[in-house]
């Protein structure tokens, strides 16, 4: 069958492909280059230097950026560990736990971030903040964060736990196993790696969300998304381009992990 | 689950029904009271009256939505005319999410086609691919398409370059950028779900049709097609969605005059000339639009999925 299905390629769609990662990858890779010019001006080319990546440490933003930096790792690292741990304890429910009546409208909340447009979702959480008068700032980023993070992290938790089979844990109880050793030394095991991309996924949907935290964070407290639009509000200056760069190549090197730890149990 | 098939398999399906309510209890409250609660205050709030320095007093009003549908001259004392001018912003909007859909399917289906019909080894790599910018700051690459689209950025230098056109084109601030922002801001979205689609054909399907002598482009048109709809379905929706919503393309690709529904939004709630009940009522009427959408597709995909047994 799969020798057959390449007796159904079209030409034209090789093509068409190439065409389609060009025009992803083109515009982040030019980006990438021009973070490496030693002019001032973004237009001409100056020759190869690494002197924006130290201006965007030792400039004159670099205490903006340090902060920002510091607030969207921590507001990352802590928004997706709750969300994970969220994650798995309602995917448990959700693959494990039967029938039953709420089933498909609790499918329907946890997704609900994913299907709702982001500004509607930032507006809504913007006017619950208001009303029971919770101050803007750090804490309301990251709640916010929380809450959207859930779905990213369910996804591939739930989908990890579909695929283990029962018997696993049946074959531990067996053995005279009770039912919180059959999860902490069976299922949670098995289940790691499905845990371990839906956490590297939530962190990397906190650090990049920029339209809810851009709502809830008030005035003073920018993560990087927001300061860099701040900055690129007044002009793409070439120290933009290098923190850019640096986020690209950190996105890409968790989705890289991400993707690798996935495969992992596709060997078994 | 269908995984049941195993003799344990449905055996434990059902081992944490007990815990059930406690397992979900922690997702119930935080999406409860931050999520869902708050779409029904946002209702609210798009029923009150507007507070001059951003919020809201608590008297009930209609003007939000008066003020989105119907002019009343600058004093609010003439006979109320239509009022075009938000109407003409969902519009755009519309129109606009709807051609870069449409963009990305073109572009999205031969690629999702291309890498379902590889080897099963190298269809991962490919995926993985396509995966990556999709997971790449989307406020970066909107930052990016802006640096390229600039007058003296490159894609005119190169354009002039090769001699294609004399003067640089003028694309930020138009709504040929904003356009060519959604559809590069969601066009892995496309490509992953069809690809999934695709994947699950059965290409005997193919073989089929091919020995009974249909021509390679009726094969696609004819059978492939109509069975991967339910992924060209699912793509549509999520290219869509967001691009209705969108605010970083409209905002830093377009201009005032190319203002789209996420930019309406989003100034009512910046500074002292925003409008809380407006943007909420805005956000509400943006957000009955997607549920419609999601609501005749869905039915659609229901279809689809009862047809095919």
């Amino acid at each position: 069958m799969r020798t057959g299905a390449a007796r159904f390629d079209f030409p034209g769609f090789k093509v068409m492909t190439f065409l389609c990662l060009f025009i992803l990858y083109a515009p982040l890779v030019i980006v990438m280059i021009y973070s490496f010019n030693d002019s001032r001006s973004i237009t001409t080319w100056g020759g190869f230097s690494l002197r924006w990546y130290v201006d965007v440490f030792t400039g004159p933003d670099s205490a903006k950026f340090k902060s920002a930096a510091f607030n969207s790792f921590s507001i990352a690292l802590i928004a997706a560990t709750v969300a994970t741990a969220i994650a798995t304890s309602a995917a448990l429910a959700m693959v494990r736990g039967g029938r039953f009546k709420l089933r498909t409208a609790t499918f329907g909340v946890i997704n609900l971030p994913i299907l709702v447009p982001e500004i509607v979702t930032a507006v809504a959480i913007l006017i619950f903040f208001n009303t029971i008068g919770f101050t803007r700032g750090y804490m309301t980023i990251l709640v916010a964060h929380i809450a959207f993070c859930i779905p990213f992290a369910y996804l591939p938790i739930s989908a990890r736990m579909q695929g283990i089979e029962g018997v696993y844990e049946q074959a531990a109880m067996d053995l005279y196993a009770d039912r919180k050793q059959a999860f902490r030394r069976v299922l949670l095991p098995m289940m790691m790696p499905g845990i371990f991309s839906g956490f590297l996924l939530a962190f990397i949907i906190s650090l990049d969300d920029f339209i809810i935290t851009n709502f809830v964070k008030g005035a003073g407290v920018e993560t990087l998304p927001t300061a860099i639009f701040g900055s690129v509000k007044q002009g793409i200056r070439p120290n933009i381009m290098a923190i850019s760069t640096m986020l690209l190549a950190f996105s890409t090197v968790i989705v890289t992990l991400s993707w690798l730890v996935s495969r992992i149990d596709r060997t078994k | 689950m269908a995984g049941g098939a195993a003799s344990g398999g449905s055996a434990t399906s059902d081992a944490y029904a007990p815990a059930r309510g406690w397992l979900l209890m922690p997702a119930w409250l935080v999406l409860g009271i931050v999520v869902v609660a708050p779409v029904f205050l946002m209702l609210i709030y798009s029923f009150l009256t507007k507070e001059f320095r951003g919020g809201v007093i608590w008297e009930f009003s209609l003007e939000a939505y008066d003020q989105f549908f119907f002019d009343r001259g600058l004093f609010g004392d003439e006979p109320p005319t239509i009022q075009w001018a938000y109407i003409q912003i969902f519009w755009r909007s519309i129109w606009q999410a709807t051609l870069a859909t449409v963009l990305a399917l073109l572009i999205g289906f031969p690629t999702a086609y291309f890498i379902a019909t590889r080897p099963v080894q190298q269809r991962t790599v490919w995926v993985f691919l396509i995966t990556i910018p999709y997971w790449v700051n989307l406020l970066i690459r909107t930052v990016s398409m802006r640096f390229i689209l600039r007058d003296q950025g490159p894609l005119n230098d190169f354009l002039q370059w090769i001699g294609v056109i004399a003067e640089p084109l003028t694309i930020i601030n138009t709504n040929i950028g904003v356009q060519l922002g959604l559809f590069y801001s969601y066009l892995p979205f496309m490509v992953l779900p069809l690809y999934a689609a695709i994947e699950r054909y059965n290409f005997a399907l193919s073989e089929a049709a091919a020995d009974l002598y249909a021509p390679r482009r009726k094969i696609l048109t004819r059978v492939v097609l109509p069975a991967v709809k339910p992924g060209v379905i699912a793509g549509c929706i999520l290219v869509f969605v967001p691009s209705l919503g969108s605010f970083l393309a409209p905002d830093l690709l377009g201009g005032a005059r190319n203002f789209m529904i996420g930019s309406l939004i989003d100034e009512q709630f910046r500074g002292s000339a925003g409008n809380w009940p407006f943007g909420a009522a805005a956000a509400m009427i943006l957000l009955t639009l997607v549920l419609m959408v999601l609501m005749v597709l869905a039915r659609q995909q229901a279809r689809l999925e009862k047809g095919a047994g």
